[in-house]
């Protein structure tokens, strides 16, 4: 199948008081038609900072300094204003991480979906007012005519997290990047919004990039899967797979320190030693060696590519998890609280360049 | 509108240490906050015992009351009415020494490790604090005091004069432990001590607590919004529900039997992180959001959005009634939502059974007569 969305090499970088902020450091990406693609990682390790550059809305002062970005045959860096303007919208459309500062909060919410219609070209001013309750109603807000009306700070977490994906389906797009659309919503209300996700993904052939640091909730609704750390892609491949047989030892290590609601109980959580790496400043080699359990020599040296570790499956690591003996004697080894020795001086490094920001 | 259950007999007056016992009683507690000229329940009749040596959790969604219930619980907020009882005696009776003595050993780890912390003093005299407030320990000693607990939560000791700001989240939240520690507290209300750290952080710190409690003999009550942590982590687990304790259960038995509806509702929510469990699982989508605890709904507080409301759950309060083993509910239905869901599959086993069997049919046994229903 013909990617919809690829982005190649992608490089973009802050330049602050403490020197450059690689937050994503070389990303290859490929988004098909219909599919549904979840890209995780935790705090800090690009996920954000992707999106944007794909739609070219990277804040000042950050710039894109290396890569492509192709959607469906054309060069989305070298679109002028006019062509970015359709692009946003009618191909690709993105719900933000934090729906109260995306949502204007004097306008009433189907007045803002209506103008995210007249300001692109797909629907005529009279067919963007009108699509408006049939919007509202295919995210199941009820009373769809009467909620239309109201304000942001009158609707719920929820809602207006709802009344965000009507906004971004308004131009049946046909990519839709969601940029953790229920972090901060209670887990009856994400699986509400999860589920509708689903349906929007079946019903209308949307394909779907969901960031977010749950894994639980990747396993829940999506059939490809991208591990993010230090703005690079360390992992990607079928979800079953990626879940089942974790090649990366961060992937594998992630998968074994969050506690699952079906766990037997009595096990001990294998812990992630260290801190995440300060993009100012990345260690040599792989840049996951200072926090892995399982380097070899090359690790602390040469940093890995991308190498295929079975059918679709990709792991930037000079290990494969399959290869190690018995991974979880390691584990069972580890001492339960582990001195931070040197964690502080980290810190400070990291400290300097966020407060330069 | 008061309700007795068997759990809410309050606790005898000779109080016996020991597994088991109840270390913190809450009988009928209440906490309001005025909201203009409405009244926020935030807290709305909860009787509740934590055992002496356990962990209890306890889970809800965002605004239902568990960090007020905290509050209350650790006296750095009155209760507006009820009765607290740790170790058998009456806070409302604790005065001087007694009451100083009992503020020592109930301690609480706060849920923002970067707002909890003053940013200008340094770590060593954050830990120290206590100490000083409580008179215990002076100079070297309490230097000496502060560096062990720091080692003792995977601190480094020579970090004692740095500040709250050179330290990353996982490390501020160890900060905060090691403060509450300091007095060698026996009760510990950890106010979600890990949601605001990065995934791979969050183990570090739930297998120091788990670590802490064997060492020092804690007693936890475990609040969070993650049932997953939450399980992990407890014996017990008590679900709360707009300012209402609907179900307090063994981890394991609440999991695999929940008896009301919203603990159904909210452990088939949950994903898992397993892309094979979750094709095969359908959450029960819950409608509408959480209502609000200035107009609480009558009643059952969840029959608004309970998928098996009948007429009686918006017109009598259902009480806190034990179900065996210690596993209480609070619903006039309650196990009747997970038994459907059961029956649910069950049927949807025999049908597939049957299909199996018609599909056979032509090569099948002889003289075997396909079942018709
Ligand atoms: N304006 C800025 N100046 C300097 N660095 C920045 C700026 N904005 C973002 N960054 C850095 O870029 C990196 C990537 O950030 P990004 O927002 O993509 O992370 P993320 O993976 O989305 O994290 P989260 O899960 O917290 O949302 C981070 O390390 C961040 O500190
Ligand atoms: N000081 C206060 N004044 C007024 N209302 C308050 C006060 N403290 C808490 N509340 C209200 O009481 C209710 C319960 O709040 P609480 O913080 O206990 O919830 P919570 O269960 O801890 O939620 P979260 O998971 O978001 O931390 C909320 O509606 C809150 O707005
Ligand atoms: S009492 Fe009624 S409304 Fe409340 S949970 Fe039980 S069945 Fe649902
Ligand atoms: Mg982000
Ligand atoms: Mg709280």
């Amino acid at each position: 199948m013909p990617a919809i969305l690829e982005v190649k090499g992608l490089k973009t970088q802050f330049l602050v008081r403490g020197g450059v902020v690689r937050a994503v450091d070389g990303i290859d990406l490929r988004v098909n038609r219909g599919e549904t693609v979840g890209i995780v990682g935790e705090s800090g390790s690009g996920k954000s900072m992707t999106a944007l550059s794909i739609l070219r809305l990277v804040p000042e002062p950050g710039k894109i300094v290396e890569g492509s970005i192709t959607f469906d045959g054309r060069d989305v860096l070298a679109m002028n204003r006019d062509e970015l303007r359709k692009f946003r919208g009618n191909d690709v459309s993105m719900i933000f991480q934090d729906p109260m500062s995306s949502l204007n909060p004097v306008l009433k919410v189907g007045y803002q979906i209506e103008e995210a219609m007249k300001s692109h070209d797909r629907f005529s001013a009279e067919e963007s007012k009108s699509r408006v309750p049939m919007l509202l109603r295919r995210v199941r807000i009820p009373d769809a005519d009467r909620r239309a009306k109201e304000f942001p700070h009158q609707f719920s977490g929820g809602m207006r997290q709802r009344a965000m994906i009507a906004m971004g389906l308004s131009n049946e797009p046909d990519v839709l990047i969601a940029d953790e659309p229920t972090t901060a919503l209670d887990v009856t209300v994400q699986a509400q919004i999860l589920q509708q996700l689903r349906d929007l993904n079946r019903e209308l052939g949307t394909a779907i990039v969901l960031i977010t640091h749950n894994m639980a909730v990747v396993a829940n609704i999506c059939t490809w899967v991208v591990v993010m750390y230090a703005g690079r892609v360390v992992e990607q491949g079928p979800t079953a797979e990626i879940f089942r047989s974790p090649q990366h030892p961060y992937t594998w290590s992630l998968l074994r320190s969050i506690p699952r609601i079906d766990e037997k109980l009595g096990g001990k959580l294998l812990t992630i030693s260290g801190l995440p790496p300060d993009l100012t400043n990345l260690p040599p080699g792989c840049k996951f060696h200072p926090r892995c359990r399982f380097t070899v020599d090359r690790c602390f040296t040469e940093e890995p590519d991308l190498f295929n570790v079975g059918p679709q499956h990709e792991s930037r690591c000079w290990v494969q998890m399959d290869n190690v003996p018995d991974p979880d004697s390691d584990l069972r080894e580890a001492p339960v609280v582990p001195l931070e020795e040197d964690a502080g001086a980290l810190v400070i490094a990291g400290e300097e360049s966020a407060a330069a920001v | 509108m008061q309700q007795q259950s068997e759990a809410a007999a309050a606790p005898s007056s000779a109080w016996a240490a020991g597994k088991g016992s109840a270390l913190m009683s809450l009988r009928d507690v209440y906490k309001q906050f005025p909201s203009g000229r409405q009244t926020v329940r935030a807290v709305d009749g909860v009787s509740l015992d934590v055992l002496q040596g356990e962990t209890l959790g306890l889970v809800g969604e965002s605004g239902c009351g568990k960090s007020t219930l905290g509050r209350v619980v650790t006296q750095l907020q009155p209760a507006t009415a009820g009765s607290i009882f740790f170790e058998g005696k009456d806070l409302a009776a604790l005065h001087g020494e007694d009451l100083r003595q009992m503020r020592r050993r109930v301690q609480m780890i706060f849920q923002d490790p970067y707002g909890s912390l003053n940013p200008r003093m340094t770590v060593g005299n954050i830990i120290g604090e206590p100490l000083r407030n409580f008179g215990l320990a002076h100079g070297k000693e309490r230097d000496r005091q502060v560096q062990e607990i720091m080692r003792v939560c995977g601190l480094n000791p020579n970090f004692n004069n740095r500040y709250p700001h050179e330290f990353s989240g996982g490390q501020r939240q160890r900060i905060g432990i090691a403060r509450s520690l300091i007095l060698r507290p026996n009760f510990i209300v950890a106010d979600e001590p890990i949601s605001a750290l990065d995934v791979s952080i969050q183990a570090q710190i739930i297998n120091l607590l788990e670590q802490l409690q064997d060492d020092f003999n804690l007693t936890y009550l475990f609040i969070a919004h993650d049932l997953s942590v939450v399980r992990h982590l407890s014996d017990r687990v008590a679900v709360m529900y707009l300012g209402v304790i609907v179900e307090v259960a063994n981890s394991l038995e609440l999991y695999d039997n929940p008896l009301h509806p919203y603990t159904t509702a909210l452990l088939q929510s949950i994903p898992v992180p397993d892309p094979v469990i979750e094709k095969d699982r359908t959450p029960i989508i819950l409608s509408g959001e959480i209502p609000s605890p200035i107009n609480p709904p009558s009643a059952c507080r969840f029959h608004t959005r309970c998928p098996i409301a009948q007429p009686i759950c918006s017109e009598v309060r259902p009480e806190l009634l034990d179900y065996g083993n210690g596993h209480l509910a609070a619903c006039h239905f309650a196990g009747k939502l997970q038994g459907s869901l059961a029956e649910k599959v069950a049927e949807e086993s025999v049908a597939e059974i049957r299909a199996a069997i018609v599909a056979d049919e032509p090569g099948g046994v002889d003289g075997a007569t396909p079942v018709t229903a």
